[in-house]
């Protein structure tokens, strides 16, 4: 059996991921990859990033059967994996701890980040907060007005935001305004990327960061249903959630892979952000990955309900996983996605995220296929408290 | 010998050196881009460096990011870029033309088929910011085929052996970037500079331009004293996006003449 490991050495998943950068950002580059991989097999590193993600986060997330929404569904069992149940309310937290780690081995004072949503934003603002670093967030505009509510959490934490106005003021723009920053201040500061995107070490080490979903999941698939799910199902934006509940299993054919993309207005209109069903291979943001770009490789905006799944590329594994089929993607529209948000919220009592609910949608749409005795492992990878207003916005009701 | 060598070697002889300006094709409309081209010349420009417009800019500063966002607004895309290039090259067939852009317009286009059109334009150079020698070879040897030099960056940062590797691989000059940062910032030191430029000539042999922070005539004089050639981009764009339309041509012009001049002041 072929055992996978990638990246390469140049950080390259088949013809995707490696380093497109400016050469003003080689160095720092250098620095990270020399730093990460010596620390990637330090003992007390890893050691003081397992501590921290039980104590700070609160890990290992459970996997709860949600009973009641598979038998309305009439299928296979549905389990979600409970990273919504982490400190911060999502994934992200579990890569921003996993950097800022490594920043203070590295002796930077200073750590800076993008983000589209804030979650991204808040969870860098946080772990900066608990490591006591001075911290800076870039955001779009656009974002930084949709998101009122995460601005003012990074600013209570002690972050300081800037908002980005060149460009479309999204993700894409403040990621370009973060790569900046970094060019101009790099001796103090370390940018802490919130996805497997970016040119290398970035999605070799935010994978590795958020592998802690799959490599629990493992176990307790075994100690509380004695086998490993027959279907993992979770979200793509940049992809790390899904990343980080994959890789585990990759090398585990009997376990299929599904990730879900925002299909926004649907797959036939230009309102979606539905990368690898739509878009084209390119270089964006350091790597070489799928991205959404018009006929003169420029950069399209693009849509999705979810503000985390709102990102025109896709992290360069998930790229190649698809080219080597041992991954499937699929997308689900706002409207398929915001019936399994108010689903999950009727059925279980548990109100997820608008990104969650892509994965959520999908597995509802798939669950009825399969036999009862089958099972489908959900990342459900944050809560939606964050998404109330947009919910009760789209259903017509003023908060 | 090539544009971009003969130029070199004409001022080499004439104990002078390059003055590159950098303007973006289709600011701040398609239609002066050309004519703008040929009013850097006339007021002393010796290498023009044509921005190929991109909606994510990443190693750019403000400034030429907006002047990446007007020629957008004209959907200015790379086969607008050839044409100009064609249409300069129906009067002007002696300065050299170096395109400078982001490596995801090039592939859309397809590099080879790209690499082909830019050779019949009559352009000499490309510069693309984002593909850094280790992951383009295969990229130079295609526009090696087409008589198109690849233009690379060295910056304070870069270490001996990456020097080494750019001097391989690098063709008609190379774009030392003068500063930590990005375009537009203006804090450039004339010491480390010198000192630089000392290393980087123990290992290059082909001429070496400077450009970030170069933002008026004493800073331009002075650099000109230490390297080859003195890149002005974010100066410039400043100048068309602070002109009205009727003096945009004119002020431009006089510019890089003040620049030329406090070059040519500074020969040894």
């Amino acid at each position: 059996m072929n055992i996978y490991d990638l990246p390469d050495k140049q950080g390259h998943f088949g013809p995707y991921g490696g380093v497109f950068v400016a050469e003003t950002l080689i160095s720092a580059l250098d620095e990270l990859r020399e730093q990460y991989d010596h620390y990637r097999n330090n003992a007390a590193f890893q050691n003081e990033f397992a501590n921290e993600l039980k104590h700070y986060v609160g890990r290992p997330s459970p996997i709860y059967h949600a009973r009641r929404w598979s038998e309305h569904l009439g299928g296979a069992q549905i389990l979600l994996k409970r990273e919504d149940l982490n400190h911060t309310g999502a994934h992200k937290v579990n890569n921003t701890v996993g950097q800022a780690l490594l920043a203070r081995r590295m002796g930077k004072s200073r750590v800076i980040a993008e983000t589209g949503a804030g979650q991204h934003g808040v969870a860098t603002a946080t772990v900066a907060a608990r490591y006591g670093m001075q911290c800076v967030v870039y955001m779009g505009s656009e974002d930084v007005r949709r998101q009122a509510t995460n601005v003012y959490r990074m600013k209570l934490l002690g972050a300081e935001v800037v908002q980005v106005k060149s460009g479309s003021r999204t993700l894409k723009d403040a990621l370009n305004e973060a790569m900046r920053d970094w060019v101009t201040q790099v001796e103090n500061t370390f940018y802490i990327i919130g996805t497997v995107a970016g040119p290398h070490p970035y999605p070799m080490m935010v994978r590795d960061f958020q592998t802690v979903i799959g490599t629990e999941a493992k176990i307790q698939m075994q100690e509380a249903y004695g086998k490993q799910p027959d279907v993992l199902i979770a979200c793509v934006g940049g992809g790390s959630n899904a990343i980080g509940l994959f890789y585990p299993y990759i090398d585990d054919q009997s376990v299929r892979m599904i990730g879900v993309e925002a299909a926004g207005k649907g797959l036939e209109t230009n309102k979606h952000a539905a990368t690898l069903s739509k878009g084209k291979p390119g270089v964006l943001h350091g790597n070489r990955t799928y991205l959404i770009q018009d006929e003169n490789g420029q950069i399209i905006e693009t849509h999705s309900i979810s503000a985390g799944l709102d990102y025109p590329g896709v992290g360069p594994e998930h790229a190649w996983l698809k080219d080597i089929h041992r991954a499937e993607y699929v997308g689900v529209t706002d409207d398929e996605a915001l019936a399994a948000f108010h689903a999950l919220c009727r059925f279980e009592g548990i109100m997820p995220a608008l990104e969650s609910s892509h994965a959520l949608a999908y597995a509802a749409k798939f669950a009825p296929t399969l036999a009862k005795n089958q099972l489908i492992l959900v990342n459900l990878s944050g809560r939606g408290d964050k998404d109330m207003a947009t919910v009760a916005q789209m259903s017509g009701i003023a908060l | 010998m090539n544009r971009i060598a003969q130029t070199f070697s004409v001022l080499q002889s004439n104990h002078k050196k390059a003055l590159i300006p950098f303007i973006t094709a289709g600011d701040p409309a398609p239609a002066l881009t050309v004519e703008l081209m040929h009013s850097l010349v006339n007021a002393g420009s010796d290498i023009i460096e044509l921005g190929v417009p991109f909606s994510d800019p990443m190693a750019d500063g403000p400034t030429i990011q907006r002047s990446s966002e007007r020629a957008l607004k004209h959907r200015v895309g790379l086969h607008d870029v050839l044409s100009m290039v064609s249409e300069f090259r129906k009067e002007n067939m002696r300065t050299p033309v170096v395109l400078m852009g982001y490596a995801n317009p090039v592939e859309a286009m397809g590099y080879k088929y790209f690499a082909a059109q830019a050779e019949k334009a009559g352009i000499d150079g490309v510069l693309t910011v984002d593909y850094p020698p280790e992951e383009c070879e295969e990229w130079v040897r295609c526009l090696e085929q087409h008589g198109l030099d690849t233009i690379f960056l060295l910056s304070p940062t870069s270490t001996q052996s990456r020097i080494a590797q750019v001097a391989k691989l690098a063709k008609g000059y190379i774009y030392y970037v003068s500063l930590k940062g990005v375009t537009g910032a203006s804090h450039l030191d004339l010491k480390s500079v010198a000192l630089r430029l000392e290393e980087l000539r123990a290992v290059i042999s082909i001429p070496i331009g400077v450009g970030f922070g170069i933002r008026d005539g004493k800073t331009a004089g002075a650099v000109a004293k230490l390297a080859d050639a003195v890149v002005i981009g974010s100066r410039i764009i400043e100048e068309i996006e602070h002109s009205p339309q009727n003096k945009l041509l004119s002020n431009v012009a006089e510019l890089v003449a003040r620049m030329r001049e406090a070059i040519d002041a500074q020969r040894s």
